[in-house]
């Protein structure tokens, strides 16, 4: 088994142009095997991209990539039910379902179950395989040993090994609470945060990063010193979550890890230098506080 | 086949930490009693909380004397590779007599609806079924008779879903106040490495410290200041969602308020909105804050099945703070 190395979906607002550049970038310079598009935090966003969508898609095939389309991860009315359900009936592109909706109207073709629908079990797990799931993406807060079970069932297990973590997602904007707004006058102030909104404690620790309805971890989970260990477990792919750095250079670290042209010592390093002075996560792995950094406790 | 939506009255469903809170809601004129193994299988898997497999036998022969139901939560995520706890407990809560199980993971669903058939399934809050699509789902695959919604959709959107499943509703209209999306929230073990989903537990106790810095008690959960109160102001418990955050500068609750749920005033709309049960949170609190809030309840329900106006009921004193709130049912919570 190969390990594949992935790019999960974008989950800033970004302006359209960007967007499209961003992957543009991607396709051309990034050694990555698969890359996930689409809207997963908020349907009001989707709009303003949709249109790039296509060529996007296009130059990421060309490139040899594979592109998969990301669903909605709260979806919570008939419009946005729709959405979910034309994504679903894409012929020929592979959907990862972040909501039970998605979930059921995959069920019976392949399909790739996302991060946010909460896959804990093999019995949970199993279940889905029945129903079409080729791969499941683990929810972050799942430690090695747990995955450790869940690659006993037989189905591809792809990990988040970078970037920051989805924490929460809520029918409120904290975006729009953090100006005096509410979400449907919004003003997509989201924008203005490309790598998300830093929140702080009150004496003036750097905690937690909002993302409209999402909430994120400030640090950026860092696995890369667990590779060879996820390897082992039996995780085939690895997931970098994008952020506003140079992610290029990102995936390069990984590949050269993966390809065994760098020790994850080095890899860390390389890390540092990309990350802009955020500071690294890999509590969940190993089953303690997710914000836990192990390597700075050695 | 879609559901009749004529309003009927709403059940009144009630949290009982322990045999003592069963009989208070029972006696108070709760239609049900929804309560949890003493064990990591429930969401409020609190120390000196919840039942034993006796205690439960116990309770639903008192409940079934006064024609009221119990519900056994097991709503947690079975631990990978340990499913046994769960599946024990689905078995012992239907032996023990259980009118149904509120059941989240669907691993466990699936088992459930194997092994127990005739067990009554609902879908607990921690499924965060939020659409008709997703409800449809629980209902198809796993049999489902009752969707516990999330606290995240208005009452419009309660109502357009209720015509769209043929499934009964049930809505959280007073306690605490989940911001986020249920069972699909890791900021209490993004913290203390423990979660509602996996340890039935948030912001826990063992992680929690107040320290004196200055003239301010702080409140922390792990290694995070979670809010911090000057002299005059009470200090409440630091739940990750409700404490006070610093952004640009500008400091505030930014998730929510610290306040509590109450939907006392919209009983009568949930009813028109095709709802068939509401639900009170707080299995973790005592049997007299039980006992007002059920009686409190029991006369506003009654009060709205008969088209009366909500009778005069102070319940202040039941909420955190005295601040109260309508949460997502009205659209400008969002």
């Amino acid at each position: 088994m190969t390990a594949k190395l992935t790019l999960g979906p974008l989950l800033f607002n970004w302006p359209a142009e960007r967007w499209r550049d961003f992957y543009f970038e991607i396709a051309d310079e990034a050694p990555l095997d698969m890359v996930y598009l689409g809207e997963v935090v908020c349907s009001k966003r989707l709009p303003f991209y949709a249109e790039y969508i296509p060529d996007v898609a296009e130059r990421l095939a060309a490139a040899g990539k594979e592109v998969v389309f990301s669903s909605l991860a709260l979806v919570m009315n008939n419009r946005e039910l729709a959405g979910v359900s034309e994504l679903a009936e894409q012929a020929d592109s592979l959907v990862e379902a972040n909501d039970l909706s998605a979930v059921s109207y995959l069920s019976g073709k392949p399909h790739i179950v996302g991060p946010y629908i909460s896959t804990y079990n093999e019995g949970t797990a199993s279940y889905f395989v029945e129903r079409g799931a080729k791969r499941i993406v683990l929810p972050p807060e799942l430690a090695g040993e747990t995955i450790g079970e869940l690659a006993k069932v037989d189905v591809e297990l792809e990990v988040q090994v970078f970037g920051r973590l989805p924490l929460a997602i809520s029918a409120r904007c904290y975006h729009a609470r953090s100006r005096n707004l509410h979400k449907d006058n919004c003003q997509f102030v989201c924008g203005e945060d490309l790598d998300g909104m830093k929140l702080s404690t009150v004496d003036g620790k750097d905690f937690l990063a909002v993302n409209g309805t999402q909430t994120l971890s400030h640090r950026y989970c860092n696995l890369a010193g667990e590779l060879s260990t996820l390897l082992d477990l039996g995780v085939s792919h690895f997931r970098l979550s994008p952020q506003a750095i140079d992610m290029v250079a990102v995936a390069s670290c990984f590949r050269a890890q993966l390809e065994g042209k760098l020790d994850a010592e080095d890899a860390t390093t390389r890390l540092s230098d990309l990350v802009e002075g955020v500071p690294f996560a890999d509590g969940f792995f190993h089953g303690q506080a997710g914000v836990d950094w192990t390597p700075a406790e050695v | 086949m879609n559901k009749s939506l004529t309003t009927k009255k709403l059940e009144l469903v009630c949290p009982a930490g322990t045999p003592a809170s069963l009989r208070a809601a029972v006696d108070a004129g709760a239609d049900t009693v929804y309560l949890g193994f003493r064990d990591e299988t429930n969401a409020r898997n609190f120390p000196g909380l919840n039942f034993s497999r006796k205690e439960l036998a116990e309770g639903v022969a008192y409940a079934h004397d006064h024609n009221a139901k119990v519900l056994v939560a097991i709503n947690t995520f079975p631990e990978a590779g340990k499913p046994e706890p769960w599946h024990e407990a689905v078995h012992d809560a239907e032996l023990c007599g259980a009118d149904a199980v509120i059941l989240a993971d669907i691993g466990l669903l699936a088992h459930a609806a194997q092994n127990h058939p005739t067990l009554r399934r609902h879908l607990s809050v921690q499924a965060s079924a939020s659409n008709a699509e997703a409800i449809h789902f629980y209902v198809r695959e796993f049999d489902v008779k009752r969707v516990v919604l999330p606290r995240v959709l208005t009452v419009e959107e309660i109502a357009a879903l209720n015509k769209d499943i043929p499934v009964e509703t049930e809505v959280f209209v007073f306690g605490g106040l989940c911001v986020m999306a249920e069972g699909r929230c890791s900021l209490s073990s993004y913290v203390t490495g423990q979660s509602p989903n996996m340890n039935g537990v948030c912001s826990p106790a063992s992680h929690v410290r107040y320290e004196e810095v200055g003239d301010q008690l702080v409140s922390k959960l792990g290694d995070f200041t979670i809010n911090s109160f000057g002299e005059k102001e009470a200090a409440g418990y630091p739940t990750l969602c409700k404490g006070r955050f610093s952004v640009e500068g500008s400091v505030s609750y930014l998730f929510e308020d610290p306040t509590s749920l109450n939907a006392i005033t919209m009983l009568d709309a949930l009813m028109k909105a095709g709802v068939t049960a509401l639900k009170i949170e707080g299995r973790q609190r005592g049997r007299a804050y039980v006992s007002q809030v059920v009686s409190a309840f029991r006369q506003a329900v009654d009060a709205a099945a008969r088209g009366e106006d909500l009778p005069d009921l102070d319940m202040s004193l039941l909420t955190e703070g005295g601040q109260e709130t309508a949460g997502a049912y009205q659209k400008t919570w969002r």
